[in-house]
């Protein structure tokens, strides 16, 4: 869990989109760790795209299996209701649209809602995993991610300038700073973080703004 | 009929230079370890590989890139592995990455009979190349085509003499589609019934299956991982 205070803010705040018995998968990186920060009396079923819908919390070291991970490779258990079942079918449930909902990491989110998070080239090529078909058919996509990388540039593009993970996909930014939708005018801000003013958040952002008549606080 | 069961390294001895194999697991779990191990001992060169993931160092396929075994992978995503990228960033492999969805689909698809299927996963990124289009009903498509093999190594949890096969938790994986798509399987598990398993409780069917390997001694790779282990 992390110490730090803006991270933590942005994992709460994530973890207020998920409902008693929402189907959601959790990428890897920070959406990973928003389930330490949900409500213990909502239970959402966790899919992991290696072949898990119903992830619970990190198993105790006497019960870990060490067959049974997520997709983070972390040793999890799992919840009343589980199921397992091959890659195959674990990604038709993804692009047949099951899920309800899924939170991703981005390397940078535009103001079109199109998405970059698998390959820096020259630099970082892990590969595809599982990003693209999440990206692409969950029916809500929300992005978990700084709002600035650790040279303080800004993640939230005009326009995406790294190879894309998929097209107008992305539905609500989540950032350390602002929760942001991507609407059909552009990105709006819906909430800004304790302390920030307009003027700050729009200087520290690459894309334009808009912001909603009742912007709250979070 | 037909005895399945056969010794590790006489299955081994069948794969050549030059062959394509599907390997199971994702990450560790699903990962047959012993059949790898086995395949590094023998030696076969120039082999291509078609694995969701690279593993990790030192274990699992990352021995036999780290062998010079193997001049092809298709693969989803080897980001766990310096290993895989050193050798991807040196041109020493040739890595062909393939969103995991359409991995499995593609590989399940020969196992069902089928040649290639349509989707929209990946059309408006770098990974599609036009030639690979194609419209249906002013639609536009990828035809993604079903991958074949000459082997599949596969590990089950449980086995029966007739091949039938069951997986452990999130050890299935691409197990069972690997299992239907490859011209010979062969399979390792440290746990053979000497009964036949219950019709209804059987993940893979054996009729799929070619060849099983009983393993009498499990490698520290199939224990937990202490890297992974935060509590």
């Amino acid at each position: 869990m992390s110490e730090n205070k803006p991270i933590t803010r942005l994992l709460q705040r994530a973890a207020l989109e998920l409902w008693d018995g929402c189907y959601v998968n959790l990428g890897i990186g920070l959406p990973s760790q928003v389930l330490g920060f949900v409500d213990p009396n909502i239970f959402p079923f966790i899919h992991s795209e290696n072949g898990v819908l119903g992830i619970g919390q990190q198993a105790p070291r006497e019960q870990m299996n060490p067959m049974l991970i997520d997709a983070g490779g972390a040793y999890v258990s799992t919840v009343n209701g589980a199921s397992f079942f091959d890659s195959a079918i674990s990604f038709g449930m993804i692009r047949s649209q099951r899920l309800d909902l899924c939170m991703l990491g981005a390397f940078e989110v535009d103001a079109s809602g199109d998405l970059a998070n698998w390959k820096i080239p020259g630099k970082f090529i892990p590969g595809i995993g599982g990003a693209m078909e999440l990206a692409q058919s969950t029916k809500k996509l929300i992005v978990l991610t700084t709002h600035q990388d650790k040279y303080g540039v800004s993640k939230i593009k005009k326009t995406c300038t790294l190879p894309l993970t998929a097209k107008h996909c992305v539905n609500r930014i989540i950032s350390d700073c602002a929760v942001i939708d991507v609407t059909e005018q552009g990105l709006l801000v819906r909430e800004i973080a304790e302390g920030l003013s307009k003027a700050q958040l729009i200087e520290i952002t690459d894309a334009e703004l808009h912001f909603a008549d009742d912007i709250r606080e979070f | 009929m037909k005895n399945k069961m056969i010794d590790i390294r006489q299955a081994i001895s069948g794969i050549g230079d030059g062959a394509t194999i599907m390997v199971g697991g994702f990450g560790s779990p699903g990962t047959p370890f012993t059949l790898i191990d086995a395949l590094v001992e023998y030696g076969s060169k120039n082999l291509t590989l078609i694995k969701n993931d690279a593993n990790e160092a030192h274990i699992g396929i990352s021995k036999l890139l780290e062998s010079g075994q193997v001049s092809r992978l298709i693969t989803s995503h080897l980001g766990l592995n310096r290993h895989a990228i050193d050798k991807m960033k040196n041109e020493e492999i040739d890595v062909e990455f393939v969103p995991q969805g359409m991995l499995a689909e593609r590989i399940r698809c020969k196992g069902v009979g089928l040649p290639a299927f349509l989707s929209k996963i990946g059309l408006d990124t770098e990974i599609t190349a036009s030639e690979s289009l194609t419209t249906i009903d002013g639609e536009v498509y990828k035809v993604e085509r079903a991958i074949q093999a000459d082997f599949a190594l596969i590990h089950a949890e449980v086995a029966d003499r007739y091949g039938n096969l069951r997986y452990n938790a999130t050890a299935m994986n691409f197990n069972p589609l690997m299992a239907m798509a490859a011209k010979q399987v062969i399979v390792e598990t440290a746990n053979c019934s000497e009964d036949a398993l219950a019709p209804d409780a059987i993940h893979t069917p054996g009729i799929f299956v070619d060849q099983l390997c009983i393993m009498n001694n499990l490698s520290k790779s199939y224990q937990l991982m202490e890297h992974h282990i935060h509590v």
